[in-house]
């Protein structure tokens, strides 16, 4: 059923190493932890032996917004069983992932901001206590007036949620690049919609859980947990806590997926770490699904206004664009999400002049942050739609309104992105085909249709969060007597498989079976920093490291076998196994190479690293690091859909996806995360949204929080495009995220082709779809009575 | 909360245990069992992630009280492979990358064991239906379809 295959595209020289298709690299390969998680011994956060463990639970507001007078927990640490009660008082400082925006305490202090928020938390020897303990905390709020949408809190006399920002604006950003009223002005055809976007949530599908330990003896703690990101994690801690960085050890074990729900600390893991010290112990917390929905930092409920202005011939003369995201209660990557509403929005063709006006609104609602397709999704749907309207109303094939548009690289965006590798041409003439597009559309049955819509995404971002002039990845290797080579990294494989990656990489440049390769991931104590897993950074960024740490061993073990061999490193032929004198029949297999190689230094550590170049980390106006990256990954997709008009249900029958990924150093994994991408952008396509009362979330299960099941997932086409970027490792770019954008302005351009609709506001659900039925009906039904003739709809389009 | 034994089967092997009456089937299995294979990715009910099998069919631990396992027979992920080596369903899910994250997975998979066992050449849609209470966030279903009918010989 499912149809995979691969293409090359042109695209300029690489200096990575030239590879048509490895021994390894390229090859499906199974993931190298999978037998652990089919069997069921890889041990997630929850799963780990932790021997004496105190239970730690957390208390939540049951206000929206408001004053903490008093928090009073005499009574709780009376209770038999209790170990610790803390507040937001036991924390030494503020948090957020942004440094210059850390406005957001573990546990809440001075005021709370969002239903949920927690504000106090206890350890105890078992569950019971521990809920007794809670029940026994007195908490004494203030009411303030709250706020839960962005226009409310954006209101004149609204109360400020944060000292510092007038208005609850978080970030405003105002962009312009190029002429933007000359361009309307040279435009044919200029039209303006709006949409709206519902709030989305991760869903992943592991509860959040932390352990901590603490050792009053030495001062010293270790938490392991479902973190995407440790490095930050450990950052978090030591400044949270108060605690020396090099006191704490941060582990992440098997990780449950994330999809950004992790990319930043989250509170939970802060408390049970202040926990662990407070009560000189383990303390364990395991998070109920609720939790996890007012924990949140998804996608951001959404306001979009959007003109542009178009060539008779599709060109895209100019872009005006205002987004409005009701960002919550704090920070976290807000000001990081509006920018890259604006950054992405055009980047994908070549645009002639744009304007973005963008607002993240502080609400009383749970945080907002990153979420798989991190602040372009909407916007993708805004400007995909937009395209095909006005293809429309010029009499435009949609897939003729896109290569009016294309880039040619290399190439400069106007915001100052570039772009070096550019797969979109394939990528549509893949979709066209396989979709049977010229032969299907317009011709299909009323009801059914067909939809275009392209999409782009960051091969991580190229500027860290943490700026700190370091390399942006760093691998080690050690090779010791026993032959075996093992990775050392940071970054960490939350389900993605990014150890599977970078194990395939290191055996292909040193030419040795994967059997070889061990992976250690992720544990402070004995692998190097690393930003972690966002951005669709780590295939990218630690693939690159990790190409030059084998390179690097593999000149040590060349040279030693060389000199054992007593010839120049230069005769000798790698083979991996064995080399060869070259010309010759001497050899040395792979453990005299490696007998060789420890003479006189013993165990061999390697290291390598990487950075983006100077030119890919963005222009020089404010905020223009967000959206630069090394690498862009391109996609193109076609959604063919069955709308029934009598209930408002949409059917997704089919989806042809192809990726532009550069080079798939895992083919099967490639396809795996583009099949996933495009689920996931049909379930906030389709169904998924959360809903508050009065800042109570309404769908905080999997049950009314409605993410697809396997009954109504359609069959996913999926054909990798390779346009071998010059500076991806091996010419790879990233194959998470990119394909998620399209998805949603696909299905709304299907569901105009299927019935005549077009829906500007999401998810497509039954009820939203029936009213914009009902809706035409009316205005047909006034238009039939007060004698208009029979002109278009303008909706039709 | 008082307790009483609990006598059952659990992966072929004879136990009694002295459980609560409100202990949950999950809970049993993964703390007093200590069989952390089987999952919780829900408040009760919602993913399919602790699915396990009860007398052959499948059940969510997290709705279950393991005093109602009296005398029955439970399988979890843990009994599938057979002296190191893995079933066929595990084979598939591992060959064909029906894991991503691995979290939804032994539920899936036990799922899939009670569909296969049952109808050992299922169709499409009879897969479909009998996984339709297993919550995947990673994989969009496709690869797991695939190895599922990949277990049951393509």
């Amino acid at each position: 059923m499912n149809d995979v295959s691969r293409a090359t595209a042109g695209g300029p020289a690489r200096d990575a190493p030239a590879i048509a298709q490895g021994r390894t690299a390229g090859q499906r390969t199974p993931l190298i932890d999978g037998v652990e998680k089919v069997t069921g011994r890889a041990r997630y956060t929850a799963d780990l032996p932790t021997g004496e463990t105190l239970v730690g639970r957390i208390l939540r507001s049951p206000i929206a917004h408001g004053v903490i007078r008093r928090i009073d927990t005499a009574a709780a640490r009376s209770i038999p069983g209790v170990r610790a009660v803390i507040t937001g008082e036991d924390f030494a400082a503020p948090y957020g992932v942004i440094p210059i925006a850390r406005n957001e305490w573990p546990l809440a202090r001075g005021k709370v901001r969002h239903r949920g928020e927690p504000v106090a938390a206890v350890a105890a020897i078992d569950e019971t206590s521990a809920e007794a303990a809670l029940a026994a905390i007195v908490l004494d709020i203030e009411p303030l007036p709250a706020y839960f949408s962005a226009a409310a809190a954006r209101a004149a006399d609204a109360v400020q949620l944060h000292e510092n920002k007038a208005g609850n604006i978080e970030r405003e950003v105002d962009q312009a690049f190029g002429d933007v009223d000359a361009g309307f002005a040279a435009a044919d055809l200029v039209r303006e919609r709006t949409f709206h976007y519902a709030e989305v949530a991760h869903g992943q599908i592991e509860l959040n859980a932390a352990v901590a330990t603490y050792e009053p003896e030495r001062d010293r703690l270790t938490t392991q947990s479902v973190t995407q990101v440790p490095y930050y994690l450990h950052l978090t801690l030591a400044r949270c806590l108060g605690m020396d960085s090099s006191q704490i050890r941060v582990v992440k074990p098997f990780v449950g997926g994330g999809f950004g729900h992790r990319v930043e600390p989250l509170n939970f893991e802060l408390v049970t770490a202040a926990l662990a010290r407070a009560a000189g112990g383990t303390v364990k917390i395991e998070l109920s699904r609720e939790d996890g929905f007012l924990t949140h930092r998804g996608r951001p409920e959404t306001d979009i206004r959007l003109k542009l202005g178009m060539k008779k011939s599709g060109a895209i003369t100019a872009v005006d664009c205002e987004i409005v995201q009701r960002g919550g209660a704090y920070g976290g990557y807000g000001l990081v999400t509006i920018l890259y509403a604006g950054a992405l929005l055009h980047a994908l063709y070549k645009v002639a002049a744009v304007r973005y006006h963008g607002y993240r609104v502080y609400t009383n609602t749970p945080p907002c942050g990153a979420m798989r397709g991190h602040g372009a999704v909407d916007a993708r749907h805004a400007f995909e739609s937009l395209l095909d309207i006005m293809a429309g109303e010029l009499g435009l094939d949609p897939f003729a309104a896109r290569r009016a548009n294309l880039i040619v690289p290399p190439y400069r965006t106007l915001n100052d992105l570039q772009v070096n590798s550019y797969g979109i041409p394939d990528c549509l003439d893949w979709v066209e085909q396989a979709s049977g597009w010229k032969t299907r559309r317009g011709k299909l049955p009323r009801g059914r249709g067909l939809g275009l819509a392209c999409s782009h995404y960051v091969s991580g971002s190229a500027k860290p969060v943490h700026w700190s002039g370091e390399p942006h990845a760093v691998i080690n290797l050690k090779l010791d007597f026993d032959g075996g080579i093992t990775i050392l990294t940071g970054a960490a494989d939350i389900g993605q498989g990014s150890s599977t990656l970078l194990a395939q990489v290191v055996a292909e440049v040193l030419s040795v079976p994967l059997a070889r390769i061990r992976v250690i991931a992720a544990d402070s104590a004995l692998t190097p920093k690393d930003n972690g897993s966002y951005s669709s950074r780590v295939s990218f960024m630690v693939g690159n490291a990790a190409i030059r740490a084998a390179q690097e061993m593999k000149r040590v073990l060349v040279t030693a076998a060389a000199k054992r061999l007593e010839v120049h490193p230069e005769d000798i032929e790698w083979n991996g196994d064995h080399c060869r004198v070259a010309g010759t029949d001497r050899t040395l297999d792979f453990a005299g190479a490696v007998d060789a190689a420890l003479v006189d230094t013993g165990t061999l550590t390697v290291k390598g690293s990487w950075s983006t170049p100077p030119e890919t980390q963005g222009g020089k106006f404010r905020g223009a690091a967000v959206g630069s990256t090394a690498g862009f990954s391109y996609a193109a997709q076609v959604v063919e859909v069955v709308v029934d008009e009598d209930t408002g249900a949409v059917a997704v029958e089919r989806v042809w996806v192809a990726h532009d990924c550069g080079f798939a150093i895992n083919p099967l994994a490639v396809e795996g995360q583009v099949q996933g991408a495009v689920w996931m952008g049909m379930g906030q396509a389709l169904s998924e949204e959360t809903q508050y009362h009065e800042g109570l979330p309404l769908r905080p299960n999997m049950l009314d929080y409605r993410v697809p099941t396997i009954v109504e997932s359609p069959p996913i086409e999926v054909k990798l495009v390779e346009s071998r970027d010059p500076l991806g490792p091996f010419g790879a770019k990233e194959a998470s995220e990119g394909a998620l954008h399209s998805f949603a302005p696909a299905l709304a351009n299907a569901i105009c082709d299927a019935i005549g609709i077009r829906l500007t506001d999401l998810p497509a659900s039954p009820d939203r779809v029936l009213e914009a039925i009902q809706a035409r009906k009316r205005r047909e039904r006034l238009r039939a009575s007060i004698g208009v003739s029979a002109q278009p709809d303008p909706e039709r389009h | 909360m008082t307790k009483r034994l609990l006598a059952l089967t659990v992966n072929g092997r004879m136990r009694e245990d002295a459980v609560a009456a409100n202990l949950l089937l999950l809970d049993y299995l993964r703390g007093t069992a200590g069989l952390t294979g089987t999952k919780q990715g829900c408040d009760g009910g919602e993913c399919g992630a602790c699915t396990v099998l009860i007398d052959g069919q499948p059940r969510l631990a997290c709705i279950t009280l393991a005093a109602a396992c009296e005398g029955r027979v439970v399988e979890t992920i843990e009994s599938l492979a057979i002296e190191g080596r893995m079933s066929r369903l595990q084979q598939a899910f591992h060959e064909k990358l029906g894991t991503q994250c691995g979290f939804c997975t032994p539920g899936m998979i036990m799922a899939a064991e009670a569909l296969l066992r049952r109808n050992p050449r299922p169709t499409d849609a009879d897969i479909r239906e009998a996984l339709s209470g297993n919550l995947c966030r990673c994989t969009g279903y496709v690869k797991i379809i695939e190895s599922v009918q990949a277990a049951a010989g393509g």
